[in-house]
């Protein structure tokens, strides 16, 4: 058997796919994080629950309604995403102007209200969510079986994030988003209208948490509790790469996944904390992350 | 008497608690050029920014073209006419030069063409993929007055364009706003440097204490020196 560093290359390049797959999700969780903390100046911790959102709104779909997994792909998002708009012209406009600490505080509350809901109804269990029959099997590389599905989640999430960075880094919407995370009174001044243009961002920060949700439904299974397992990890992330910043969160994303996955093959007893050491060093190294602008 | 452009009567403005504009009056007819002058705190800045909307706890009468823009939300001050070039600059470091000068959406048909500012500005044709804030002081006030051009808005608002430029850049930036009268934009201008004022406008408004206290033109520049230098303290 092939080894590297006395590790079987089966079960290394197993463990990076697993890593590669986290990440996938990672970069896809903390890019929204980082264009809703960019745009609104608001932490988002409800994050994690609409990534469960997005899941369940598949899997109900699913459930009652027989409407499938690629159907879903676009109502989930679009369904949460207008959630999302709901939430920030009700609650999360109003909060602006007063400290952080209220956006912070209301996102964390919504995040325990929808949680704490699900689970009164759905309990703690997972309910499994079948893999689309295109993308049910597997491939034989030669060197490892790649299931179908997991290679789609991956190659789907880099397409998702590259949109999503070309939307903001390339467009003019995107160059009005960017201004307006520079000084949203001057762009206002110049005929933009930035109230808008924050719905805007939070519905999309909101649909790409739902995305994310729905594809991991049939990786992982749909519970009420997956979004709060996975949005401390993503937290992470968001500070390693900064705040804020588009590219440092996808990078970090699939950067972090990786690296979780290594260290289930060389030292496993570390793989739950690798990231939050990283996190640690991170910090002293470079205290705004490393694609921070003021570090 | 031709018409008016912008007309301000008995404008009061606050920052929070702080009373800072106490019954501005002023009028601007179309194709002016003026300046308020005033030594710095006394509210030029604030009467350049509560106009625009951006001060938001005003009182008094703000009509634009016949406009009350009193009512307006900040957003749609520019699509009344109105471009704003503050003190500060306000390039954004994010976004190249062609993207800034893109930003501001086009309010109204007139606007100049990319062409007609490359050539009014050519050094911002030179450095059009270059970070906003790569450029030199000179540069970005260039290209804050030319992100306005393109957007067809009838008058501008400007916060002293010239302060900690090098004399050739402010004659440049001078030419430039020539040319911009020519082509008939209003403009007001809060400035200290009397010798580039002098070249540009048409009439000057004297502020003290948040309020207008006298008004002239050009003409009786030179006679009111002295008045002005002992007022200013320059």
């Amino acid at each position: 058997m092939v080894t590297i560093f006395g590790v079987p290359v089966q079960a290394l390049l197993g463990q990076l796919l697993v890593g590669l797959i986290n990440g996938s999700f990672y970069a896809m969780l903390s890019l929204g994080l980082a264009i809703i903390f960019g745009m609104l100046r608001i932490i988002n911790f409800a994050h994690g629950a609409l990534y469960m959102l997005g899941a369940f709104v598949g899997y109900l779909m699913l459930a009652h309604l027989g409407i499938s997994y690629w159907l879903a792909l676009i109502l989930s998002p679009l369904a949460v995403g207008l959630f999302g708009v709901i939430v920030e012209r009700v609650a999360l406009s109003r909060l602006y102007r007063v400290d952080p600490l209220y956006g912070l505080l209301f996102t964390f509350g919504l995040a325990l209200v929808v949680e704490g809901g699900f689970r009164y109804y759905f309990g703690v269990s997972g309910q499994p969510y079948p893999t689309p029959k295109a993308l049910t099997g597997g491939m034989n590389l030669g060197f490892m079986f790649l299931p179908v599905y997991r290679g789609w989640v991956v190659v789907a999430s880099i397409v998702v994030c590259t949109a999503t960075w070309f939307l903001i880094e390339r467009t003019k919407l995107g160059a009005y988003l960017r201004a307006s995370t520079e000084n949203p009174v001057l762009v206002q001044a110049f005929g933009v209208n930035v109230p808008v243009l924050l719905t805007f961002t939070y519905g999309l920060g909101c649909a790409l948490a739902a995305l994310a949700g729905i594809m991991a439904a049939p990786v992982y299974q749909v519970s009420p509790l997956m979004g709060s397992n996975i949005i401390i990890v993503v937290f992470a992330v968001v500070v390693v790469g900064g705040m804020g910043s588009i590219l440092g969160a996808i990078l970090t994303g699939y950067a972090l996944g990786l690296i979780e996955g290594l260290t289930k093959v060389f030292y496993p007893e570390a793989s739950n904390i690798v990231i939050f050491v990283v996190m640690a060093i991170v910090l002293l190294v470079r205290p705004a992350g490393l694609f921070g602008r003021d570090a | 008497m031709p018409e008016t452009l912008l007309e301000v009567r008995g404008l009061n403005a606050w920052y929070g608690e702080s009373h800072v504009l106490h019954g501005v009056d002023m009028t601007v007819r179309p194709g002016e050029t003026v300046t308020l002058l005033g030594r710095n705190g006394v509210g030029k800045t604030t009467t350049l920014r509560a106009i625009m909307g951006i001060v938001r706890k005003r009182t008094g009468t703000l009509r634009f073209d016949g406009q009350d823009l009193l009512k307006l939300p900040l957003h749609r001050t520019a699509h009344a006419g109105l471009g704003f070039v503050p003190e500060e600059r306000g390039i954004f470091s994010t976004l190249d030069v062609m993207e800034n000068l893109m930003l501001p959406p086009v309010v109204a048909p007139g606007g100049m063409s990319i062409e007609e500012i490359f050539t009014l500005f050519p050094n911002l044709k030179e450095r059009r993929s270059s970070p906003g804030t790569k450029l030199s002081g000179g540069e970005q006030q260039m290209l804050a007055i030319a992100r306005m051009l393109r957007t067809g808005v009838k008058m501008l608002l400007l916060d002293e364009p010239t302060e900690g430029l090098a004399p050739v850049i402010i004659d440049r930036i001078g030419d430039a706003l020539l040319s911009l009268r020519e082509r008939g934009m209003t403009i007001l201008l809060v400035e200290q440097n009397f010798r580039f004022a002098s070249r540009i406008a048409d009439r000057f408004y004297v502020m003290e204490h948040g309020a207008i206290t006298t008004g002239f033109p050009v003409g009786e520049l030179e006679a009111r020196m002295p008045e002005l230098q002992e007022l200013l303290g320059v």
